[in-house]
Parts: C-alpha cells; structure tokens; sequence
C-alpha cells in the first residue's frame, strides 16, 4: 500500500550522484542468497571450544557457593570458567564500575551468569550448564521502581530539572489533571542472537569478532578484564543481524566471558547465547512508572507540569543515566513547558539491568506528554490535534527549552498541519465518530502525535569518529569507519557519501568491517549518529584524498587546484578530460598518498552534566503520524487500520533506506505499545523468555494503508549532504497508535485515563470494564 | 561431532545432487545438520523454537508425481526426516552463475532486507510461494501476510517484503534458477530405499510395520512433525536414543472422506488437515492460518496436536466442538502373526490430566474423524492471542450449534487455555440444551460458562481475564447467530468495511 517512488529500483541507473539515490543495500545481494556472514557463520578455527552461561536460578540472595561438578562428569566438557578465572579487574569496566564480570557475594537477579561451561560443543555446553548447582541464601528480591523508590533503592542519584515555579503555576492553573501509569520495558528481539567469538593469537594479543555496536568499548572491556593494554585486542564487527541498542553494552559481557575462558583453556571459544538464556541475561528498554500534576488554560494550553519519572534500570547502572537523562530531555516532546519541575528516579530492581534501546529514553519520556495532550482534550472536549498545535514550541518565543536549548529549527506546525490535511484527519475524526455510534462491538479511534528529537550523543565527547579512505592503484576505493552495521543502513550510505567525494560509481566503494586496529577510540553506533558522525569523518577523508589528486592533476593541467572536477568516474580540468584510474595510476607512480584519515567533531554541542543546562543536541529530527486503530469492546483485541506517516530527514541520502527505518521504526514502537508485554512473575522470573511467549509484530499486524511521506527540506543545520538522523525518531511516531487506542477506549465509554502500556488485549478490556 | 549416540546415515536431495551424511543422531535437528555437519551457514538459527522463522527452509517432496515445496523450520525439524527427499537453503536457489532466483531478487529490489539475518527465512518461505503459485503471478496482499506470517522481521516492518512477495512474480526467472521437476522427481525416487527395520530412526512406511515398531520399541520417542518434540530436544535439552516417526506410514497420509465424516490420518500436516477441515467448513480458513505460522502448519500434524494434548494446543477446543472422535491402534499378536486391533473414543475422553493421555504403551493415535457439517448447525471458533497470528491462544472457544423452533436443540462447546486439558463445557452446554435461544438463556449460559472453569494466571493473560472473555465470546456468538455484521475485527479487514 505505501507505495513510495522507489519499488524495483535499478541499482544501475547512471546517476550524477550516489548520493539522493535509493541504492541497495551494500550487502543486499550476499543478504538474500545466504552468503553475507555473520559471527556464527564464521569457518570456526582448529580447536574452538563452545560456551554456555551459568545462570542464576534465584533473583536475589546471598550467594554462598557454585557447585559445577555435576556439570564437569559430562563427556564433552572442559571446564567451569567462574570469578576466580578473571586475570583483571573482577568488575566489568562500565562506566559504573558497579558490575562484577561473574556474580560474586550476591545474586541480583534471575538470570545472572555466575559463570561459564565450556565444552567441544554447544548442545554440551548447554546441558552441562544446567547441571551447576547454586548454592543461595535467597533475600527478598524488590521487582518494582515503586518498590524500589518507595526504599530509595537507586543504581544513580535522583535528577531534577526544573523551571519557573511549576507548584505555583499549578496553583494558578484554570484547570488540573493528576494521572499515573507505566510503561513496560521491551526485548530488542534482534534476530541474530548475542555472540562473541574469541582467538588467542601470539604473545598475549587477543582477536575478537563480536556482534557489537561498540567495538571500542568491547575492546576496553575485554584488555581490562584480561589485566591487558588495549592495543593488545583487536575486535572486529562486519555486521550485526540487527542491534536497535541491544549491542551497545551487551555484546561486551559475552566477550569478557568468551575472552576469560579462552584465556584460562588458552584455546578459541565461542559464546553464543542461546535465545532464550539471551531473554534471561540481557537488559532491555527500561520500563517507566509515572505520577504527574498538569494545569493547563480553557484552550488546553500548559500552565504547569509537575511529572516524576520512575525508570526501572535492573540491578546495575549500565547506560540508565543517561536513557533516563533522555527522557527528561524529552518530556516535553513538541511543547513549550513553562513552569515545570521534572524528577528522575534510577530505580534499583532485582532484574536484568536495563539498557540501551532505540529512543534511548526518548520514547519514555515523549509518551507521557502525549498522553497528557490527550487527557487534557477529553476534558475540555476538543480535538486533541488542537490542544497539541497549541503547545507546540514558538518560532519567536516559547521556544526555549526546559533544559535552555533554543529550539531554532522548529517545523511542526507546518508539518503536522500539512500531515492532517493530506490524510484528513479532520473529516475521518468526525466519521469515526459517526460510525462508532452505531457499531456496537467494534469501536475505533484515531490520533494525530508529533515527534521532536534531539540528535546528538547527550555525553558531548562521544560526538566524534574517524574514517580511513584508501584508493587502490586500480582505482578501486575502500571506507573503513568507527561505525557499525546493524541493518541500518550506514555503509550504504557511507560508500555513497565517499563515491561522491571522489566522483566515482558506488560500485566502485567498498565498505569493510569495523575494526579497532583500523579506527581506534570509535563511539557507539549509536543515538542516530551513525552517518552524522561517521559519513562526516568518510566524507574528510575521501576529501582529503580528491585534494591530493586534484593538487597533482592540477599541476599537470597548469591550472588551479580548485578547477578540477571529479565527476561520473572522470577527472575533468578545462584542459583535459580523465579516467578516474589513470589518474590513480598516474599518481601513484608520482608518490602520491592515495589513502587519507577523516576526523569530525559536532560542532555547537555543550551542556553541563550536573544541572542538565546547555545545547545537548546539534538539531532536532520531526515528524508526525496519524494512526487509526479499531478495538473489539468484548474482547479488547485491537488493529492498527491505517498509518500515514510524515518525517523529517533532512535531505535524504537514501530515500529507500530511510524510509525504511521509518517504517521498520514505527512498527517496532507499534509492538512496544500493543502486543510486546514482558511478564516477570513474583519470584522475578522472565516469563516471556522467547518469541513463542514474547510477540513482536508479525506480517499480519501491519496496517493494510501504511503511507510515509518525506518532508522536503534540508537540514539547516550543517550536516552531511544536508541530510538528518533516521534511527530512533520514527520510533516514537508509533505513540500515535496508543493514543489512537486511548481515544476508541473513550469512545467506548472507556477510561482511557486507565490505560497502561503495552496496550494488550487484557489491557483494553480493562481500561473497558 | 555432538553425536554421541549411535546414528544412522541418511540421504537427502541438494541441488540435484544426493547428500550422504554418515552417523547421524536421531535427535539431531535439520539446521545442526546444515550449519554443523555440513557447514551450510545460510540458514539461520534465531530462536531454536520455530517461532521465527529464520531457520526456514523448503522441502521439496512427490506427490501423486507432482513435486510440492513446503517451507518448514529447520531448527525444530529432526535431520532424519528429511531422509529421501529434496531441501532447499538460501545458497541453493541462486543459479551456479550467480544470478538470484526471483525470490532473491524481488527482495533486493524492493529493499526487502536491512540486517539480512531473518532474510534468508524469508526467501525462502517467498521461494515455496512461488514454486506453489507457478511463479507467484497473482499473489494477493492477504495470501503474501498468511504465508508470511512465521516469520519475522525486526528491522523492515515488512512492507517491503510483502512488495516482493508480490512482485516476484514479475521478474524473469534466470534459466539457471528453474528447478528441473521431472530430474528431481527422478533423482527422488533413485534415493528412496527399504526402510531400516532396526535402528535409532524408525520411520516404517506402512501402517502395520508402524505399530509393530511401536509394539516392539514402546521407549522410543514418537513424534510426527516434531513442532512441540522439537523444542524438548533444543529448549528442554532432552536426549531420545530412539525416534519413532509416524510421518511415512502410507495409510496415515490420507484425509478419507465417508457420508458421515472425514477421516484425517495422523501423519496429514496441519496444512492439509485444515484445507480439508476449510472445504467442508469455508469460516475456518482465518483460524487455520492463526492456527500457526506456515511454516509450523507445513511440518506438524494434526494427530501430533491431538496426541500431544497441550491445554492451550488450538485444534482440540474446535474437534470436540465438532464431535470429532480419534481412532487409536495397535498390533495385536496372533496365532497367525498379528493384526491391527484398534478403538474409537471421543475426543475429550482422551485426556486425563496435563498432557496425560488414556493411550496404551503400545497403541497409536492414528485417525480424526470429523463429522460433516449438517448444514443445521452454526459453527464458530475464537481464538484469543496477545499477537493476532503465529500465537498461542490465550483462551480458544469453539461452539456448534443446532437450534430449531428457537430452542438450542444441540450444542457441544470446546475450551481452550482454561483448564489442564482441553475441555468440553458440559455446565454450559447444560444450561444451554433444550433453553430457548434468547439473550437471557445466553447471559445465564455466559455466567455458566464464566465460572465452569478455573483457568490459571500466566503470562499469556490473567485468569480473570480468561474467565471474562470466555463469556463475552458467548456473547459474541449469540450477536453473531442474530445475524450481527461487523462485530469483529476480522470484519474491518478491507478498508471499505469502514466506509
């Protein structure tokens, strides 16, 4: 149905540009015929022995002792790796430093790795590892950010970022709402599992293929625990089989682990979990608890918010700062918040340690402003589009904010006006309403949500990377980055950035793994600033390659260095026309350097950690969406009926990866907020322990009308090609079916107000009753 | 190299080449044996439960001359059962040139893949679908997400394979793609051998030589499709040094149809058990496709689902809604030798407890037999999931009905997810019969049904939520058998239901 311009696209159109243009993806073709490797594709090297994890089977206790001797009888097995196997530092090198490596003295929640079975194969491992027994003295674990915050249990202090006097303004305010709800948490359910594969190369130097989105800190990891320097370990990452946050700090325990049992049996070891051990021991979105107090004017204008933010981080700190940092900074999604006072909790909890998820606690803070925006219209009894517009951020003032960032690049009002007209919105809201009344069982609903997203890592260092372009004799051009490819996208559009720099077909780049030895110190791949960052550093460094040849060229011609052009695989002065080879060719017979580094730092960014104050972002990323969803009132079952879908990227580098991140991001959300409940039980089991229990949106579940349209402008800010970040702004478009569902439960006579996410059958039915 | 136990060697069908692969376990899944012992890397592990789909492959088989493809899960798939037959990866369908098969090719176009690890999943599925559609010309957006529906994708949200899956048909077919169906049926039938008669795999083509298996291994391990066995070997890590499969016994392949009922064999896949059951009954199809993932629905039977007796397995609420009866078998000895001694029992007497079965060591669940439709009877079956396919159902309630003159003149209801077994709702049922079939009949019957049984609290949904929606489904039911339009959701499937 979404029927974008681009369906059977021939790679091979002549174009001027790489860029603009919706190439495939670089390993589409080796994708489709089996034949693009990931880690456990890798041929396995002579010797390779195969991990499995040692789980704990209690959520909290003292742990007195691990018994693996049962494990260790099985034929096969080659030993138990545990705490006292760690050559290093016993706690991992988070920055934290608040995780032990294996589980020592306590046992914080189900699922913990107190330590590794190795064995000649997999399925050994795995059994064997089931025969370790604990020994635990079990503690009362505490399972919920209330519990947690009621016990002032925190893995970090408390934030609060306030302005004005939101107290007072409450005070003042013509009307008030006060509301509470959570949000549950979310599995990435990337569909290649966690793995690392570890090789012991000579004189204490270490290879580690990882499936990382950080091989940099992989490999701080990895020499910390190993008591090593970091130039010691190489990790290296062709691609992940997807990541969405998942492997920013996660992929790093399994190759600690992989590295010390390797290490210890001085053998390859391959670590690869088990989809269910991956549910058990990896951390997910953070679940978020929320109470707040809004007063707001007749026209459902905000006067004053007073919101707490309970995020339930799990057992250690990991990256819970600053995911719950990001909620703050996006509590206010598209609204101007005067008077407001917002207090962040980094609740303790005795379960997996919650990470990095796309949104990156964007979507966390976005959706409880949204829902907000929708209360206040059932209240007052207007069209909750318009209480929305009217607190959108001012081009001129009211556009400051809460964290004293001026919101200089605001699209919103044109854009979401623009949205509402061409899915009219307006007419199908006054249908919907017309055709509810006389539908007795199914109702439906329908929302219109905005979304403004801050681009940049939050912590400013990490807003760096570096590239290395290197032009072979025979004109053939490899990019090599600190980046990582997940799926996104990045090295599509990375070779098509350097394919222009260089003027050359994009079939003449080839990107390569991420590696440490090639670019050190590399950020993650992360926060939507893959190409920003590392299409940037590609694009310096191919630069800098072209201005060595247009220099050379340029003293050939006698003409300035400025007048050559690299264009179609050609290089043009007035003088002469070239091939791109043979200008290579000639060049290097001259001694010309033909490879380059790229460095690239955001510019403008600043903010200070402690109050919160300051530019974090570089832009913002917009977009809105219009969901209409119907709901079965016997039942609570629900469907997404029709999406339309309007976002920002900038001038797109290309349109098809975009829009697929777009969609793929907005179906992601949509799962998130309808059918992807985690269940821990009492004793804080992980009940949802695999697809069968845990549902990810399937074929089915996409609307049959799901349209995206581009916004047609250029970043005003300088970023590359004039381009924007993709990654986790459509994410938080999928808000729009929550609020869509909200608004059929009102329409049923429901209590929308009640509703809590993810928005389940059960869930409906309830907000029903 | 994990085969610790004895095995058996086994030959299947590559690219029109036979594969030999010697000593192999009889609890080795297909994918182990592709990754593993052959070091086939296409195919990709993503769950090891046959919920995902990126583990697909297809199984190239004859039938009645004719070559049929069936994508399946690999990693819940023992390797044994694809013994004398053609499997197909993603590395087999390209042509030895290089060029991709249209499957392939519609999926690079159409920016089908991101991350690329379930994609090879997903050609493959599309390359069933085509090989079954004769070049996928006019594959709908409905049959293209059904077919789909066992296999996900956490990266695209799907809308460009959906694309490929109906553009494929448009593209050229590289010659070097076309499988050469007369030289593989050829090549299949030169692989086809006597079955062992001993050994860790037992798979006896013949009803008789089946039960006499069973009657003289009552240890090995039965299984048929082994979409529930095959999770007890990856999941649960459990070891059978014997495998008995009833998959190749002839007889059992067969849907038979009598003036009263039809019969379906123990070793018909669920897809074919529910295009007999559709035919016969044109409502079932959206419950047969929700029943499970194609891929799931390709591999395991329907007498695998009845024997295996799970409380929330799908198939049993609908069957003893429908009076399905099941024929149980065994060899008896004789003075002459043996024979067949068999018994009949209603479906809801099987069970006795959570997956306890009234089954002998030696006896087999070998025939349903399923009632016709009378035509007098209304027939519905609801199936309650947190995602709408490719779920386990939370509460299934089935209910047929007969009423005439306004009074319920026979009713018989199935349940679902609400007891240690599927059930039957007898108090229901009761306070139904010989009622006249009003709105309070219906109230009274939906608090019957609301407190007949004490379903559980897990995470699929909480016990009283079961409770409430089983009377509500009641309800919806009654609204239905009043001739009520568009009281499901199903019924908004098409936009225009909404104009």
């Amino acid at each position: 149905m979404n029927a974008p311009d681009l369906k059977l696209v021939v790679d091979n159109t002549p174009a001027t540009t790489a860029a603009g243009v919706s190439r495939f993806h670089e390993s589409a073709k080796a994708q489709v015929a089996g034949a693009a490797t990931y880690i456990d594709d890798i041929p396995e090297v002579r010797g390779t022995l195969h991990a499995a994890p040692v789980c704990s089977p209690v959520a909290h206790g003292v742990l007195r002792g691990i018994d693996a001797s049962a494990a260790l009888a099985v034929p096969g097995v080659h030993a138990f790796i545990g705490p006292d196997d760690i050559p290093g530092d016993r706690v991992l090198a988070a920055f934290a430093h608040d995780e032990p490596v294996f589980a020592e003295g306590t046992v914080q929640f189900l699922g913990q790795v107190g330590g590794l079975i190795v064995a000649d194969d997999v399925m050994t491992a795995r059994r064997a590892a089931r025969l370790v027994k604990w020994d635990i003295e079990p503690l009362e674990p505490v399972l919920t950010p209330q519990q947690a915050h009621a016990k002032q249990r925190y893995v970090l202090p408390p934030v609060h970022v306030t302005r004005g006097d939101a107290a007072a303004a409450l005070q003042r305010a013509p009307h008030t709402l006060a509301g509470a709800f959570e949000v549950g948490g979310q599995e990435h359910f990337y569909l290649e599992g966690q793995i690392a594969y570890v090789l012991p190369l000579e004189q204490q130097q270490w290879w580690v293929y990882s499936s990382t989105q950080h091989p940099g800190e992989v490999q701080h990891w990895v020499s910390h625990a190993l008591g090593l320097a970091n130039h010691a370990v190489t990790v290296e990452c062709r691609r992940m089989g997807g990541g969405f946050g998942g492997k920013e700090t996660q992929a790093g325990h399994l190759a600690v682990w992989a590295a010390i049992a390797a290490n210890k049996l001085r053998r390859p070891v391959k670590l690869r979990l088990d989809r269910d051990d991956d549910f058990m021991i990896t951390g997910k979105r953070h679940p978020f608890a929320y109470s707040y107090r809004v007063g707001f004017d007749n026209r459902g204008r905000l006067c004053g918010l007073e919101l707490d933010m309970l995020a339930n981080c799990g057992f250690s700190a990991d990256l819970s700062g600053p995911v719950a940092d990001r909620a703050v900074f996006h509590a206010d999604n598209a609204y101007f918040l005067e008077d407001v006072a917002i207090h962040s909790y980094r609740c303790k909890t005795n379960t997996q340690s919650h990470t990095a998820y796309r949104g990156f606690g964007g979507p966390q803070g976005v959706i409880v402003i949204e829902r907000i925006m929708g209360d206040i219209a059932r209240h007052l009894g207007v069209d909750a589009l318009d209480v929305r517009l009217a607190n959108l951020y001012g081009i001129e003032d009211r556009n400051v904010t809460h964290y004293q960032m001026a919101v200089e690049d605001n699209i919103l009002e044109p854009l979401m006006t623009q949205l509402a007209l061409t899915c009219g919105y307006r007419e199908r809201a006054e249908q919907i309403a017309h055709w509810n009344a006389s539908s007795p069982v199914i109702k439906r609903g329908i929302a219109l949500t905005p979304v403004k997203f801050g681009i940049s890592f939050t912590a400013t260092l990490f807003n760096q990377a570096g590239a290395l372009v290197h032009v072979y004799t025979d004109g053939s051009v490899q990019v090599n980055h600190g980046g990582t490819e997940m799926g996104q996208g990045l090295n599509t559009k990375v070779a098509a950035i350097v394919a222009d720099e260089l003027g050359v077909p994009f079939e003449r780049v080839l990107s390569t793994a991420s590696d440490t030895s090639k670019v050190p110190n590399a950020s993650a791949t992360a926060a939507s600033s893959g190409t920003d960052l590392n299409g940037r550093a590609a694009q310096f460094a191919a630069r800098q390659v072209r201005q060595n040849l247009a220099a050379f060229v340029a003293g050939l011609d006698g003409v300035g260095a400025g007048a050559v052009r690299f264009e179609g695989g050609q290089v043009i002065t007035e003088k002469q026309t070239r091939t791109w080879e043979s200008v290579v060719g000639a060049a290097y017979a001259n001694r010309i350097q033909l490879w380059s580094d790229g460095f690239y730092r955001t510019p403008k960014i600043h903010y200070d950690k402690v109050t919160m104050l300051g530019r974090p972002f570089y832009y913002f990323a917009y977009g809105a969406a219009v969901t209409e969803v119907a709901i079965d009132t016997l039942t609570g079952e629900s469907r997404v009926l029709k999406v339309d879908i309007l976002h920002d990227v900038g001038r797109s580098i290309n349109p098809a990866i975009d829009i697929g991140q777009i969609e793929g991001g907005f179906v992601q959300g949509m799962g998130w907020l309808t059918t992807e409940q985690l269940v821990w039980n009492g004793k804080g089991l992980l009940q949802t322990h695999a697809p069968s229990t845990y549902k990810i949106p399937a074929t089915g579940d996409i609307p049959t009308h799901f349209r995206v349209d581009l916004w047609p402008e250029a970043n005003r800010e300088d970023n590359v090609h004039g381009s924007k970040a993709v990654g986790e702004p459509p994410f938080m478009l999928a808000i729009s079916v929550f609020e869509a569902l909200r608004d059929a439960v009102a329409q049923a006579g429901g209590r929308p107000e009640a509703m809590n996410a993810p928005a389940t059958a059960e869930e409906v039915l309830r907000a029903l009753e | 190299m994990n085969a610790k136990k004895p095995g058996q060697t086994l030959r299947f069908l590559r690219r029109g080449e036979a594969v030999t692969v010697h000593d192999v376990a009889p609890d080795r899944t297909l994918l182990d044996l592709l990754r593993e012992d052959l070091h086939l890397t296409a195919t990709k592990e993503g769950c090891g439960e046959g919920d995902c789909g990126a583990c697909t492959v297809v199984l190239g088989e004859t039938v009645d001359g004719r070559l049929t493809y069936k994508a399946i899960n690999s990693c819940i798939r023992l390797a044994h059962s694809v013994d004398g037959i053609a499997v197909y990866t993603a590395e087999d369908i390209t042509a030895p040139s290089g060029e991709l098969h249209p499957a392939q090719e519609a999926m690079v176009r159409c920016h089908g893949s991101q991350c690329g690890f379930c994609t090879p999943g997903f050609v493959m599925s599309l390359f069933g679908m085509y090989q079954n559609t004769k070049g996928a010309q006019k594959l709908s957006r409905e049959q293209a997400q059904a077919d789909l529906s066992g296999n996900l994708c956490r990266c695209t949200g799907y809308r460009p394979i959906l694309d490929a899956a109906q553009q494929m048909g448009q593209l050229p077919l590289p010659a070097g793609c076309a499988v050469d169906e007369a030289a593989t049926v050829a090549a299949l039938r030169a692989l086809k051998k006597k079955p062992a008669a001993d050994g860790p795999y037992l798979r006896p083509t013949t009803l008789s030589e089946l039960l006499q298996a069973r009657a003289a291994h009552p240890q090995a391990q039965v299984v048929a499709g082994t979409t529930d066995v095959g999770l007890w070997i990856t999941k649960m890590h459990k070891r059978f040094p014997q495998v008995l499969d009833v998959t190749a016994a002839r007889e059992l392949q067969r849907v038979e149809s009598y003036p009263h009922h039809i019969a379906i064999g123990a070793a018909v896949t669920l897809t074919d058990a529910f295009a007999a059951l559709v035919k016969e009954r044109p409502q079932l199809l959206s419950f047969s496709q929700r029943f499970a993932g194609l891929p799931v629905r390709n591999s395991g039977t329907l007498g695998g689902n009845v024997a295996n007796g799970s409380p929330i397995g799908d198939s049993m609420p609908l069957l003893i809604a429908l009076g399905a009866s099941v024929v149980l078998m065994r060899w008896k000895k004789t003075k002459a030798g043996g024979e067949i001694a068999h018994r009949e029992l209603r479906l809801e007497d099987l069970y006795t407890g959570y997956r306890s079965n009234v089954m002998r060591p030696d006896e087999l669940l070998c025939w349903i037999k399923v009632p016709r439709p009378t035509g007098h009877a209304l027939e519905k079956v609801y199936k309650i999931s947190k995602r709408f396919d490719d779920d386990i159902s939370a509460v299934c309630l089935a209910i047929q009905m007969t009423v005439k003159a306004g009074v319920v003149q026979q009713v018989s209801i199935g349940a679902g997810g609400v007891a240690a077994t599927p059930a039957r709702a007898r108090q229901t049922e009761a306070a139904l019969l010989g009622q006249p079939w009003t709105e309070d009949t219906v109230m009274h019957a939906m608090d019957t049904l609301r407190t007949e049984f004490q379903p559980i609290s897990d995470m699929r949904a909480s016990a009283a939520y079961r409770q409430t929606v089983l009377g509500n489904l009641l309800r919806r039911f009654w609204l239905e058998s009043q001739g009520q339009q568009a009281i499901n959701l199903e019924s908004l499937k098409t936009l225009e239901a909404l104009s």
